[in-house]
């Protein structure tokens, strides 16, 4: 019954949501809209899980002296000034919570971010060197896409651009429309398999 | 016989002449149930006034009267040029008339038109009817070669390096002695990519259990992080070693992208894993998280169903599956004929839609037309 349950309500519910969508009466648009709302309450709770268990686990680190405790610290101090402000004076603006959010959380977010640029040129040139046929290829598509954005247009023409453009337009796009009808596929099989109960695997084990 | 013939014609001359005559004299006011919505709503569309060409044009008001009611009330003013409106206060199984009047620069307004609709919800989307066509019809062929495999067919299934590359990945992190690091993507439980990426998981857990390698699984969703870690359980105690599970190794990070990040890099600075698996969705992320990989001298074995992701990922990691070679694992790794079926009905499929293009291609050659007629087949409302 612990698997059957499951497995049937998910029978039950794919069948009802892929049905909905080809519905566009009030009922139909009524049942996804209420099912987003059910998503979002058991998403809710399981947050309270997640918390739950990331303290725990930080908690356990500090109590054991494990290898980089003080770390836990660190995290635990974030985790409780986030309630203690939160619940304490609430979320709007100009309270000690967006304070935090906005001259805290969202530096570091940013920070973590533009180490994109950093990594995108150590990345580029370790994979620009021409050392294969393919790789080759890649370099010089890459060099003629960065140069047309570029704005030599005056120096050397409209060609560049125009080429650059090409390239994002046509080959480039034959392949992401490739990979990209593979995957719808590869979804519509997954979700049958889900439907049909043959793949478990989100049951929580054996196929 | 000749007879018959004679009055056919005569009939389809008239038929025509009537449309013909049907036509000019169309009506200048159309009010109509508004096509594949949930009801409460009306399209009303009009001819343009010949007023419209007069300077100090106002443009057009649109009226509507509820049966009972004597006068029409204005619900719309539509600027010069409109002639479309779609009146979404309409009741369901009401019939309204609905007036439209043009708005010369002076004098009184001149009524185009007075035409009736009742506003209803559809139950069947018309406009999606090819997409309705291609789920079942792809529906039908993996089905079928499902229950071919069943049957005991033999399935052929193409090398695919990535998923070949897991088990050496492992088997090195094992001789060095240091953990696996498992990043099943920045999306919850309901994309299709993080379902493919936790059969992984159970795959790799099976392994690791086997050989007793420390398994860390960070997750960004608590959902995720829940279900990853029966997976995990289950797959320890599948392999006989259910103590050896550790329950903390699957764990909780945070839902903000970058933080999650900075945690997941953190991770791969400090414990060195041997082997870095990132498999499901993926965002700008992809690129920062490889890369600190790569930096580590980890062997990376990436899975993404997001296009955008996957040249980053191309580049930083040593294999990566692209796009439904993520939804393959399973029947790659497991072998079992059901998965395989799956497979094998999804290139019946893609066979189907190369066949589409060729069709297509071919009429857009022959005439322009022709090919646009048959793009428009394929076209799919979104909403």
């Amino acid at each position: 019954m612990r698997r059957e349950l499951p497995l049937a309500i998910c029978f039950i519910m794919g069948l009802i949501m892929t049905v909905q969508f080809f519905v566009p009466h009030r009922y139909s648009q009524w049942l996804f809209d209420n099912m987003l709302k059910w998503l979002i309450i058991v998403l809710t709770f399981a947050m309270i899980l997640g918390i739950g268990n990331l303290i725990k686990l930080h908690l356990q680190k500090v109590q054991h002296r494990r290898r980089d405790w003080l770390y836990s610290i660190v995290a635990l101090f974030g985790i409780s000034a986030s309630l203690v402000t939160g619940f304490g004076w609430g979320i709007e603006a100009d309270t000690p919570f967006m304070t935090l959010y906005n001259y805290v959380q969202i530096p570091m977010q940013a920070t973590m971010f533009s180490l994109l640029a950093f990594y995108i040129a150590s990345a580029a040139f370790r994979t620009f060197r021409a050392r294969t046929v393919e790789a080759t290829l890649l370099l010089v598509a890459a060099v003629i896409v960065m140069l047309g954005r570029v704005p030599l247009e005056g120096i050397v023409g409209r060609w560049l651009p125009d080429l650059a453009e090409w390239i994002l337009d046509y080959p480039n796009m034959a392949a992401k429309r490739g990979i990209m009808i593979g995957i719808g596929l590869g979804a519509i099989s997954t979700a049958l398999k889900i439907i049909l109960g043959i793949e478990r695997s989100w049951l929580g084990g054996g196929d | 016989m000749k007879n018959l013939t004679r009055t056919l014609a005569v009939l389809l001359l008239y038929a025509a002449a009537a449309f013909a005559a049907a036509e000019e004299a169309g009506p200048a006011v159309i009010a109509r149930d508004a096509p594949n919505d949930a009801g409460g709503a009306v399209d009303i569309t009009w001819l343009a006034s010949p007023l419209e060409k007069e300077e100090g044009f106002k443009g057009y008001d649109v009226q509507r009267r509820a049966p009972g009611e004597e006068a029409f009330a204005t619900i719309a003013e539509i600027t010069p040029g409109e002639a479309v409106y779609q009146d979404k206060e309409a009741k369901d199984g009401v019939p309204y008339e609905y007036r439209v009047r043009a708005l010369p620069a002076q004098g009184p307004p001149v009524v185009l038109g007075i035409s009736g609709a009742t506003a209803s919800g559809q139950w069947f989307n018309t406009a999606r009817t090819n997409a309705l066509i291609g789920v079942i019809f792809t529906s039908f062929v993996i089905i079928f070669f499902i229950y071919r495999a069943k049957g005991g067919a033999e399935l052929f299934v193409r090398k695919i390096a990535g998923l070949d590359a897991v088990e050496d990945a492992i088997g090195r992190a094992t001789e060095m002695g240091k953990p696996i690091l498992f990043v099943s993507g920045l999306a919850d439980a309901s994309e299709i990519s993080t379902i493919a990426a936790m059969t992984i998981l159970g795959k790799v857990a099976r392994k690791t259990a086997q050989y007793e390698t420390p398994l860390i699984v960070p997750c960004y969703d608590p959902i995720v992080m829940m279900v990853e870690k029966e997976i995990v359980r289950q797959a320890y105690t599948e392999m006989g070693k259910p103590d050896a599970f550790d329950e903390d190794s699957v764990f909780f990070v945070t839902q903000s992208q970058f933080g999650y990040v900075a945690a997941v890099d953190g991770i791969m600075l400090r414990e060195k894993p041997a082997t870095n698996f990132y498999m499901g969705a993926f965002y700008a992320e992809s690129l920062i998280l490889a890369e600190t990989g790569a930096e580590t001298g980890a062997i990376q074995i990436a899975g993404t169903d997001r296009v955008t992701q996957l040249p980053f990922f191309i580049t930083a990691c040593d294999y990566t599956l692209m796009g439904e070679e993520l939804y393959a694992a399973t029947a790659y790794l497991g072998r079992d004929p059901l998965f395989l079926g799956s497979l094998k009905g999804q290139d019946w499929a893609k066979g189907a839609i190369i066949l589409a293009l060729i069709v297509g291609t071919i009429f857009l050659i022959i005439s322009t037309d022709l090919g646009l007629w048959f793009a428009k087949l394929f076209e799919t409302a979104a909403s």
